[in-house]
């Protein structure tokens, strides 16, 4: 009771966790600079010039403080205790937005307040923050003790999601997947986290490697092969625990590929595929009788690895072609490679490298950036704000911004973990995800690495829902944190 | 009830994140720091390298006054992005005095351009005239997005020697493709000096590093305009050309085919070269260029042809003074030797002659230009004793040759011709199994024949003829503002013939002008020496030929003048030489000669409105 004393002597503020609000104000305040820079032109304009982006990003940035300061203000019990109905608010809010929004570029996102306009969608990340750990701060919630709870969780996150989707604002809806970090926290098993990444490859190589080899297969599907009797006979090995079986599954898929290759190398014309379905099928097949034998609910899982691995693979052009839209296709062939636009699809990725790239190590300088000034770069103050950086401040600015994300995040899952409840510690792994998510595909879509998926870069990109919907999401998680010791 | 295995997982998550921004690391030190492409692209991107362009170069002529220089032009600029949401089309025709359908044209056009960008500033119409850009400048704040561009364009002070100026036009595909100085829409001379002196006049392009955004719209200069280098502006020429005199010669030859050519025989500079019918040099300047220089190219008259330089004519007796000075020099006559002429050359076959007496000896034949003389004397060279026919005729032509017959003589202007000099293999492949003889080419000692002759050449003979052995290629230009000339014009060219058989032949000349075939241009005080030419021609009436310079010693000038189908030499060629004679000695012409200029420059010979 002594601790709690001291706490108390250090009062609120002296319990409000500084570094990361020092973090937050250098990111908000580097990102108005960077947007001044985006969009200065050259033709001479002032900072604070409140009709131009960095005049009204501080605007913004100042009622982002407001809001903070209010938010740490509140008693930071009206957030657990007002989770759900906030939750509902939000998604009411959402639901509203899809019938009162107007359509601009096919999204019916944005709801105008007079001379602000506003994104309920970035709104959503912190009442679905906070109604998933409400759920895991039931009493006695675990996410493994019943397969029910996997549904209330996914249930909390796809409500939203389904909603956004209906506001065409597919990039925001894709953010909430990133929840998935939390459920892993919480226990969800490694192997879905694995799945995804095996799921996510095989997409990517049959995409990719898509030419015909000489044994009558691509270099994709071969790939593919590879890969999953690689990934079975180690998960037999590792996650079943049955050194024998995956010896014998490890030799005979072994045995297939000698076979294949000498008989390739005499000339003869393998039916490739053929082969490597059914030697994967026999491998499965045995699998199955060792598993009939021991009833083990771990080979089953592992059989499934293996043929949804497979039978993705073969989907994958299905869903490319058939349920992706035309431009999500485009940017997605522009991401690999395969094709190669620099006037059309490819052309903002390709600007984009061109202004990061003629940065060099420490830039222009400020103000000095040709290629985003010029306009080569488009929404140069929002989604790809972080050229501007990479131009002007070169290589040094580009990876200390990465860094103060770095930082920023870890600094979040600290906090998170040393949340006494399962409340705060959930809603601070949601804020974490979610900030994982954005940063990793906003600067991936930037240095072309991934499709462009039109998603902020928080707190450095123009606007003011972006930017209020993190600092509400951040901010809450600091005054749970701060609230902590009082109670 | 926290799970510390579980909370091990944030380890996981944090390397998971750890390895992206790692990947993103990696990409950034890629693409910033170990490739350079990317610089490059950036500059390529972003940077306009505007040319500016430099003043060309003025002409003079030899007295100093100014003949072309450099006027601005004004082109109706806009850009199509820019113009104002109420832009009235017909509101700005009725500023520039056009009609609906002239601007709707205009607009059409310049949609039609493969460059046609809504956001670059487009062409709508050229070549503006001062008063034209007065009244839009008035008016243009009623347009917005439209603007007026300056250039300049070719002015011309006098109306005369478009065939010695030339003019200036857009550079052609192959010109693009040889010179890389040129960019598309690029100016460059076309005929004349324009063309000769191109890389002389044209000066070196400047250039300007503009900054232009991604829609192409320039947003100022980089740097302040610190990287930008300045246009070196073209070298002025002057020319060797007498202005007045040319436009003297041109008055004179109005309404007549053929050329004048004037030299001054101590230089080789070329104080005339009027070529007729001709154009004035200003119709090839402005907008209405292109439509004008159709009109003269199919002109059945042929303007654009210059006929001083490119006509290859018979010489005709303008040739006998070449002969004269052959024969002497090989020994076949001297001054002594005289030839029987009846009425002609008689042997086997008969050239015509006209009343004198006979026999004659080589000064009077000149006086008198007499056909049997030279006939003899080729005869009696190629007929040598122990002579080879083949040998001797090369040795003819190597004189020829020498006296800047048969190639060009290397006039610094465009498209000079050859005219032509037989040699004895184009005989060997005329006459069948080398049968030829004296007699089959007798008319070649005539200046008929096979021979040709441009009027340059001709007068390069007479100036060679004033110096007593020796010319200076004939060339145009004088000076050049900070330059030697051409060392090909310094250079002295003296066939081999003796200084004395020259005096010889300039004192048959002199004759002619005394008491022979060129009485007209026996001019007081002047000392005219010359040599009438009549040349036959398969177009139809002879040619009318005259070669002279003066005064006798120490000559000013050599002139030749060619009257295409003029009948006989006396008739136009002597009065039009001796007026640019006497134009050129006195500066004027004396009253008693006024009525002989008044006929010349009122004669008609073409039937055309010339």
């Amino acid at each position: 009771m002594e601790r709690t004393y001291i706490e108390s002597q250090r009062g609120f503020f002296g319990s409000i966790d500084w570094i990361t609000i020092v973090l937050y104000l250098i990111m908000v305040v580097a990102g108005a600079v960077s947007i001044y820079a985006a969009s200065y032109d050259f033709e001479g304009e002032r900072m604070f010039d409140f009709n131009q982006f960095s005049g009204k990003q501080f605007v913004w940035i100042g009622l982002a403080l407001v809001l903070a300061t209010v938010i740490l203000l509140l008693d930071a019990r009206i957030y657990d205790i007002y989770a759900f109905p906030i939750f509902g608010a939000v998604l009411l809010l959402l639901l509203v937005t899809i019938f009162i929004a107007p359509d601009i570029k096919g999204s019916r996102s944005w709801i105008s307040f007079g001379a602000v306009s506003l994104q309920p969608a970035e709104f959503g990340k912190f009442a679905t923050s906070l109604a998933l750990a409400k759920l895991f701060d039931s009493y006695n919630f675990s996410l493994n003790a019943k397969p029910s709870n996997y549904l209330k969780a996914l249930l909390i996150v796809f409500l939203p999601v389904m909603l956004i989707l209906l506001q065409h604002e597919t990039g925001t809806a894709l953010a909430y997947f990133s929840l998935v970090f939390v459920l892993y926290r919480e226990g969800m098993s490694g192997l879905v986290l694995f799945g995804i990444v095996l799921l996510v490859t095989i997409f990517v190589v049959t995409l990719k490697y898509f030419e015909p080899l000489a044994i009558g297969m691509s270099g994709g599907e071969l790939s593919v092969f590879i890969l999953v009797t690689v990934v079975f006979t180690a998960m037999l090995l590792l996650y079943c625990k049955d050194p024998r079986t995956a010896r014998n599954v490890g030799l005979w898929f072994l045995f297939c590929a000698g076979v294949m290759a000498l008989l390739s190398a005499l000339g003869v014309d393998v039916p490739g595929t053929l082969c490597c379905v059914i030697s994967i099928l026999v491998a499965v097949g045995y699998t199955a009788l060792v598993m009939m034998r021991r009833t083990l609910q771990k080979f089953i899982v592992t059989i499934i690895f293996a043929v949804i691995g497979i039978g993705f693979m073969y989907s994958v052009g299905y869903v490319f072609n058939h349920v992706m839209q035309p431009h999500q296709k485009e940017r997605i062939e522009e991401t690999l490679g395969i094709t190669d636009d620099i006037r059309g699809s490819g052309y903002n990725v390709n600007q984009s490298k061109i202004a990061i790239g003629s940065g060099g190590l420490s830039g222009k300088g400020f103000l000095n950036g040709t290629q985003t000034k010029l306009k080569y770069v488009p929404e140069q103050h929002t989604d790809f704000i972080f050229c501007t950086i990479g131009e002007e401040e070169g290589f040094v600015g580009a990876v200390g911004v990465l860094i103060l994300f770095l930082l920023l995040i870890w600094r979040v899952i600290h906090i998170a973990e040393r949340q006494p409840s399962n409340f705060g510690r959930v809603y601070g792994y949601c804020v974490a995800s979610f900030l994982i998510f954005h940063v990793c595909i906003n600067v991936g879509m930037v240095l072309g690495l991934c499709p462009v998926i039109g998603i902020p870069l928080p707190f450095f990109s123009y606007g003011g829902s972006s930017l209020w919907g993190f600092t509400t999401l951040l901010f809450i998680l600091l005054a749970i944190d701060a609230s902590r010791k009082e109670s | 009830m926290k799970d510390y295995n579980l909370e091990n997982r944030k380890y996981i998550i944090v390397g998971f994140l750890v390895l992206i921004l790692l990947i993103f690391g990696i990409r950034l030190f890629n693409l910033q720091l170990s490739d350079n492409k990317y610089k490059e692209s950036a500059l390529s991107n972003a940077f306009l390298r505007k040319v500016t362009f430099p003043a060309r170069g003025l002409v003079y002529d030899r007295n100093g006054n100014l003949v072309v220089f450099n006027e601005p032009a004004y082109d109706v600029m806009l850009i199509p992005k820019d113009l104002g949401k109420d832009f009235d089309t017909l509101a700005l025709a009725g500023v520039l005095g056009l009609t609906r359908e002239e601007i709707l044209g205009k607009w059409e056009e310049m949609r039609r351009q493969p460059s046609y960008s809504a956001y670059t500033p487009q062409k709508l119409i050229s070549h503006l005239s001062p008063e034209e850009y007065g009244k839009l400048q008035e008016k243009l704040y009623l347009f917005p997005g439209v603007f007026v561009q300056t250039r300049t364009i070719r002015d011309y002070r006098y109306h005369a020697g478009a065939n010695i100026l030339g003019n200036i036009r857009e550079v052609s595909q192959s010109e693009l493709e040889n010179d890389d100085y040129y960019r598309p829409g690029d100016y460059t001379g076309d005929l004349g000096i324009e063309k000769s002196y191109e890389k002389t006049l044209r000066g070196v392009k400047g250039e300007e590093l503009l900054m232009k955004d991604a829609l192409g719209r320039i947003k100022g200069k980089f740097e302040g305009g610190a990287r930008d280098v300045a246009p070196v502006s073209g070298k002025n020429l002057t020319l060797s050309i007498d202005m007045e005199l040319q436009e003297y010669g041109e008055q004179l030859m109005k309404g007549k085919k053929g050329a004048i050519v004037a030299i001054e025989p101590s230089t080789g500079e070329i104080l005339a070269l009027v070529t007729s019918p001709n154009y004035d040099p200003s119709l090839l300047t402005g907008k209405e260029r292109g439509r004008n220089y159709a009109a003269l190219n199919a002109d059945p008259q042929l303007p654009l042809y210059d006929r001083s330089i490119q006509g290859a004519y018979p010489p005709g007796s303008t040739f006998k003074p070449s002969q004269a000075l052959i024969l002497l020099q090989e020994g076949v006559v001297t001054l002594g030797t005289a030839y029987p002429c009846y009425h002609g050359y008689v042997n086997g076959l008969r050239v015509g002659c006209h009343g004198h007496a006979s026999p004659i000896a080589l000064k009077p034949a000149l006086q008198t230009s007499c056909n049997a003389y030279f006939c003899w004397g080729l005869k009696n060279f190629l007929d040598r004793k122990g002579g080879n026919r083949d040998e001797l005729f090369t040795r003819w032509k190597d004189y020829m040759v020498s006296m800047g017959y048969g190639y060009p003589l290397g006039v610094d202007l465009p498209h000079e011709r050859r005219g032509f000099i037989p040699n004895a293999e184009f005989y060997n492949n005329s006459f069948r199994g080398n049968k030829w003889s004296a007699n089959s080419i007798i008319s070649i000692s005539i200046g008929q024949g096979e021979i040709l002759a441009t009027p340059l050449q001709i007068a390069n003979l007479c100036a060679t003829i004033a110096n007593r052995g020796f010319f200076y290629t004939p060339h145009i230009v004088k000076a050049v503002e900070g330059e030697e000339i051409d060392p090909k014009f310094k250079e002295k060219h003296a066939p081999d013939i003796k200084r004395d058989y020259y005096e010889a032949v300039a004192e048959g000349m002199r004759m002619a002008v005394l008491g022979g075939t060129c009485k007209g241009a026996n001019i007081p005080g002047l000392e005219v020496s010359g040599k009438t030419g009549t040349a036959q021609n398969p177009h139809g009436k002879d040619h009318s030929a005259f070669m002279g310079f003066a005064p006798f010693n120490n000559p000013k000038i050599a002139v030749v003048a060619y009257i295409e189908n003029a009948g006989f030499g006396a008739t136009y060629g002597v009065p039009i030489g001796s007026l640019m004679i006497e134009k050129y000695l006195n500066g004027e012409i004396s009253e008693s000669r006024k009525g002989v200029e008044q006929r010349m420059m009122s004669t008609n010979l073409t039937g055309g409105k010339n």
